[in-house]
Formats: C-alpha cells, sequence, structure tokens
C-alpha cells in the first residue's frame, strides 16, 4: 500500500534527483586520484551553481542574460575586496556581497528585463561589460587586469584550505542550490515563471505581474552568480577579471542550453561536461577547441533539447513503447 | 446596479478607429452577447476590457471601480477572467499545471516559502491540485488529467482556457469565440457548459459568430460595425433589427428574399458563407 507513493516520490525530481545527486557527490571521491582531480570537481560545482541560477532565468522564465559573468565577478571581486582589503570576516563579507548584488540586480533589471529577446540580450551584455570595464579599471580596488589575492575562508576559528574540505563544502551547497531551484520551479510562483514563457498575455490574465516575477528570477539568479563567484574567490585565492568577461557569460549560457533548458539537473549535467570535456581534451592538444566544438554541434544535432531533457524524453518513449508491447502480448 | 460599465470606450490603431465612441453595462449574472462582422472590433473590445490594450479614450469601470489603463493582471484580480481566440496556452506544462497556474491569485505565497517548500505551501498545494482536476471534471477533460497540454486535440484546448479562467474565480468571463473551430456535438456541449457558468453565478460575456449559440443563451446582445454599437438589446429585438442585417448581409432583407422571412436563418447562414 505504501510503496507505491514511495516509489513515486523517489522517481520526482525533488527527491529521487536529490537523492540521486547526492550519491554522486558522495561517490565521486572514490573516483578523485588526486588533488587536481577534486580541483576541477570543485570547478564544476561552482559552475553548476551558477548554471542553475541562470537555468531559472533562461530556462524556466525565458529571458535572456549574457551578462552573468558580471554578477558572478561582482560576487568574486566583492568577497575579494572587503575580506582581503578591509579585513572584513569572510562570512560578513560574502553576505555583504551578496546582498549588494541583489540590489543591484533589482535595480538594473527593472528596466532592462522590459526588454525582449535580442534587445534583452544586447543590454544583459551591456551590463556585462559595464561591470568588467570598471573591474579592470578601478585598480585602486581590483587590482585591474592583474588581479588581486584573496584570504582564505574562514568561519570563527575554523579555516576551509585545501581540495578536500572546498569539495564536501561545495557539494553541500550544490544540493542546497538544487533543492531551493526545484522547489521554486513547483510552487505557484514557480509556475507563473513558466506560463510567462510560454505566454506572456495568458499568465498576465489569470492574474499574474510578469514584470515582478521576471525581476526576481533575475535576482535570484544573479544571487547564485554571485555567491558561486564569492566562494571561487577564496577557493582559489585569486581573482582575476577573466572569470568576468563576456566569453565566461557565453560559457554559461552554453553549459545551460547543452544541459538542456528547464531542466535542473541539465544544468548541473552541462556544467559538468562543459567543465571537464576541455581538460579530458587537452590530449588532442592544438586540435583541442575543434574537438569541443565538434561535441557541442554534435550534441545539439542529436540531442537537440539539450542532454538531460532529450534523453528524459528518449527513456520514456522507449519505455511506454515497451509497455505497449507487453500490453499486446496479454 | 451593473457589474461592468463602459462609457465612451474608443481605441485607435495609428488612424483606425478600432473602437469608437462605444458605452454599454453590463447586469450581474448576465449572458451578453457580442456579435459583429469580422473586423467589427470584437476581440478589439475584449482586449480594452481585460487591459491587454490601453483604451485611447472613454472608461471601464467594474463594479463602479475605475480600472482603465491598469495592467491585465490588475484586471484579473478585480475578478474578470478570459479566453482566447487563439488559443494562449500554456504548452511547456501539462494540461493539470495550465489550470493550477489559474489558481494563482489564491494560492500565491512568499518567496521564502516557495523557495523552501514549506509545509503549509505543500498542503496548499495538493489542494490546489485537487481543485484544478475538479474543473476539469466540470468542464469535460476527465480524460486528459495525466495529459501533456501540446498533444491535446483542439476542442479540447479550448475547454482547458476555459478551465483555466474559472481557476481564477471570476465574477466576470469573457470568451472569445469559444465556439470557433468546434464540431456540432462539441458546439452543443458548449452551450450547455455556458449555461452552468451563469447558474454559477459567473456573468458570461461572449464573443461568437455561432448564431445558434448566441441566439440560444444570450440575454442581451450587443452588436458591433465598424467599431460602433450598432444595436443592442435582446436577442429577438436584435435579430429583426434591419441594420444588423444590413450589416451582415449588405442589403436589406425582404420576406421575398431567400429563406423567406426567416432573418435569423439567413444571418447564420451568411455568417457561414463569411468564414
Amino acid at each position: 500500500m505504501l510503496a507505491r507513493p514511495m516509489l513515486q516520490r523517489l522517481a520526482s525530481p525533488r527527491t529521487g534527483g536529490l537523492l540521486a545527486l547526492a550519491a554522486v557527490i558522495a561517490l565521486l571521491p572514490l573516483a578523485l586520484r588526486n588533488s587536481y582531480f577534486y580541483d576541477v570537481a570543485i570547478l564544476v560545482g561552482l559552475n553548476a551553481i551558477v548554471c542553475i541560477g541562470l537555468n531559472l532565468l533562461i530556462g524556466y522564465a525565458g529571458q535572456i542574460s549574457l551578462g552573468h559573468a558580471g554578477f558572478f565577478g561582482l560576487g568574486a571581486y566583492g568577497s575579494a575586496i572587503l575580506a582581503s582589503r578591509y579585513g572584513w570576516p569572510p562570512t560578513a563579507a560574502l553576505l555583504a556581497t551578496t546582498l549588494a548584488v541583489a540590489v543591484l540586480a533589482f535595480i538594473v533589471g527593472r528596466p532592462i528585463l522590459r526588454l525582449r529577446g535580442h534587445y534583452l540580450a544586447m543590454a544583459t551584455l551591456g551590463l556585462g561589460i559595464i561591470i568588467f570595464m570598471i573591474i579592470t579599471t578601478e585598480d585602486k580596488f581590483t587590482g585591474g587586469p592583474d588581479g588581486i589575492s584573496v584570504v582564505p575562508f574562514r568561519i570563527g576559528g575554523f579555516v576551509l584550505q585545501g581540495e578536500h574540505i572546498w569539495y564536501w563544502v561545495v557539494g553541500a551547497l550544490l544540493l542546497v542550490a538544487v533543492w531551493l531551484a526545484l522547489n521554486l520551479i513547483e510552487s505557484p510562483a514557480g509556475r507563473a515563471l513558466r506560463a510567462l514563457h510560454s505566454s506572456e498575455v495568458g499568465a498576465e490574465v489569470v492574474g499574474i505581474n510578469a514584470a515582478e516575477h521576471k525581476l526576481m528570477v533575475f535576482v535570484i539568479s544573479a544571487v547564485y552568480a554571485s555567491v558561486a563567484g564569492s566562494l571561487a574567490a577564496h577557493y582559489s585565492g585569486f581573482v582575476t577579471p577573466g572569470k568576468v568577461a563576456f566569453l565566461h557569460s557565453i560559457e554559461l549560457v552554453t553549459m545551460v542550453v547543452f544541459g538542456g533548458l528547464a531542466s535542473t539537473f541539465g544544468a548541473v549535467v552541462g556544467a559538468a561536461v562543459l567543465t571537464t570535456l576541455p581538460q579530458l581534451l587537452a590530449t588532442f592538444e592544438d586540435y583541442e577547441m575543434m574537438v569541443f566544438g565538434a561535441v557541442m554541434i554534435g550534441t545539439m544535432i542529436f540531442l537537440p533539447r539539450g542532454v538531460v531533457p532529450s534523453l528524459a524524453r528518449l527513456f520514456k518513449s522507449r519505455r511506454s513503447a515497451a509497455a505497449d508491447g507487453n500490453a499486446e502480448k496479454t | 446596479m451593473s457589474l461592468l460599465r463602459v462609457e465612451g470606450l474608443g481605441k485607435k490603431f495609428g488612424g483606425v478607429n478600432a473602437v469608437e465612441d462605444l458605452s454599454f453595462a453590463i447586469a450581474p449574472g448576465a449572458v451578453y452577447s457580442i456579435i459583429g462582422p469580422n473586423g467589427a472590433g470584437k476581440t478589439t473590445l475584449l482586449n480594452l476590457l481585460t487591459g491587454v490594450y490601453r483604451p485611447s479614450a472613454g472608461q471601464i469601470l467594474f463594479q463602479e471601480q475605475d480600472l482603465t489603463g491598469r495592467a491585465p493582471y490588475e484586471y484579473a484580480r478585480q475578478g474578470i477572467a478570459r479566453t482566447f481566440q487563439n488559443l494562449q496556452i500554456f504548452f511547456n506544462m501539462s494540461a493539470l499545471e495550465n489550470v493550477m497556474v489559474g489558481r494563482y491569485m489564491q494560492e500565491r505565497c512568499g518567496l521564502a516559502s516557495a523557495l523552501l517548500h514549506s509545509p503549509r505551501l505543500a498542503r496548499a498545494e495538493r489542494a490546489c491540485r485537487e481543485e484544478a482536476a475538479e474543473l476539469m471534471r466540470y468542464v469535460g477533460l476527465q480524460d486528459y488529467l495525466s495529459s501533456v497540454s501540446d498533444a491535446m486535440p483542439y476542442g479540447a484546448l479550448k475547454r482547458l482556457e476555459i478551465a483555466r479562467a474559472l481557476a481564477t474565480a471570476p465574477k466576470l468571463m469573457l470568451l472569445d469565440e469559444p465556439a470557433a473551430g468546434l464540431n456540432p456535438t462539441e458546439a452543443l456541449e458548449l452551450d450547455d457548459l455556458i449555461g452552468r457558468l451563469s447558474d454559477r453565478g459567473v456573468t458570461v460575456v461572449l464573443v461568437e459568430h455561432n448564431m445558434r449559440l448566441v441566439m440560444g443563451v444570450s440575454d442581451q446582445i450587443l452588436v458591433l460595425d465598424y467599431g460602433r454599437k450598432l444595436a443592442e438589446g435582446p436577442a429577438l429585438t436584435v435579430r429583426n433589427d434591419p441594420k444588423v442585417i444590413e450589416a451582415y448581409l449588405g442589403s436589406a432583407i425582404t420576406p421575398e428574399t431567400p429563406y423567406g422571412g426567416d432573418v435569423a436563418r439567413a444571418v447564420a447562414v451568411a455568417v457561414e458563407m463569411q468564414r
């Protein structure tokens, strides 16, 4: 009697997907042979956190952003400057930076999100470039193109240092990030986002304030990026403008699209594949970027909805075909 | 007291008056139909009455409250719901979720509660699911409870929009050509559904070309032509009004014209020919 609802819950993304992700994070260290592997895994986790937020904006609400590296950069530099230059406790620096980024996203999001499609892309692109310019030119605070070093993260007397500790911290935060995103999507606000993605007027006439919801998800996605940026700065102990640049924004969007729009686990898979692939392809040396491009093109041709949604659909139709076959036999 | 009152309403697109100097009032509980030849401004009027378009002139008062110039979601929050002639289904969601979106106003909660999936929200979600399923059964979609919306036939999608609009618990419901594209059986079922909406206490505004449906269910009919009011009144008065007949057929009909004096039938046939 109890078994069926239990099984159904386990098959749902919120319970089942989270458990699966937790299992992967818990078991992965068995395959991580040295600290370099850990380093890549941590990068995957941090990118995944940004992508989960970005996917809420792009995949669910249908609003593009080509400036999210800017928010990532603001998080990184905010933490770096407050904690290293001004000696703030890293936790306080992280919270203050996150709050500041949220406020900034709220203020700039209001006019920007009135735009649609290409125009929104242009505006967010511009925002990212402005942030990049400010960071590279205000060298008194940011160290300019040379970057600045960042003190390790500590909570009270406990110092977070070394790949092993960071792996578990980022892993835990990734789970929290996924859990929050899944909760949001399954809430009335999440349905409102998906609704306005499909038909803005359809959403408005049932009482949804579309502008307010777009702004909300824009702020949430900026906060995800900022927190990941802060953590990345403390983890690597150094920030440079490279991670704030336009190219990084594009990489983030690519991860989201590659993994699958409107799929939270897709965002994680996209981040994982596109972060590790360049490392694996290092053996191709000069041809690395060509192979990378070929993999991207191939994936988008054969899995056009992105890796996770396409495979899920394939699996579903196989299973229902098998079920139909069984039904015919009996 | 009227539920909805419109005074001197106008909408210009460039130099064209899509709706011009229009005034009328809708009594609570009525089925109020808006008819007129293609291009008469019916859908424009519906868009004005739901805030999708901003009027260039005039006022819209709902329960004596001025809603002129407000956003569509504010109209919805006052209790005005609608369906669309060209469907606005959320195709990225299941049929049931489409109706659940309609429960947004009753269900919406704080961001923290949504992010943390509070127990209160979990209970509300279960209740919302039940209510949405109930509404789908109410409009006759019991076979589509677990369907993906993009796999549903046209007639079912039309009902899905009605269920979604009903989910907002409206006082006034605007149906934009609900019978268009339906087969005769489905159109008959729609008759019955509109009757039931009215019994539920929902005031219905019906924009429709299907004259059998309009003449059968309407308490009051407004005839538009070139964005202006041509006639208004009960079905019987309107269908015998020479101005109305002329607007539809181009010239007055006398008992000598085909179909005898049965003007209503002539009007219906003319409308069929137009399509």
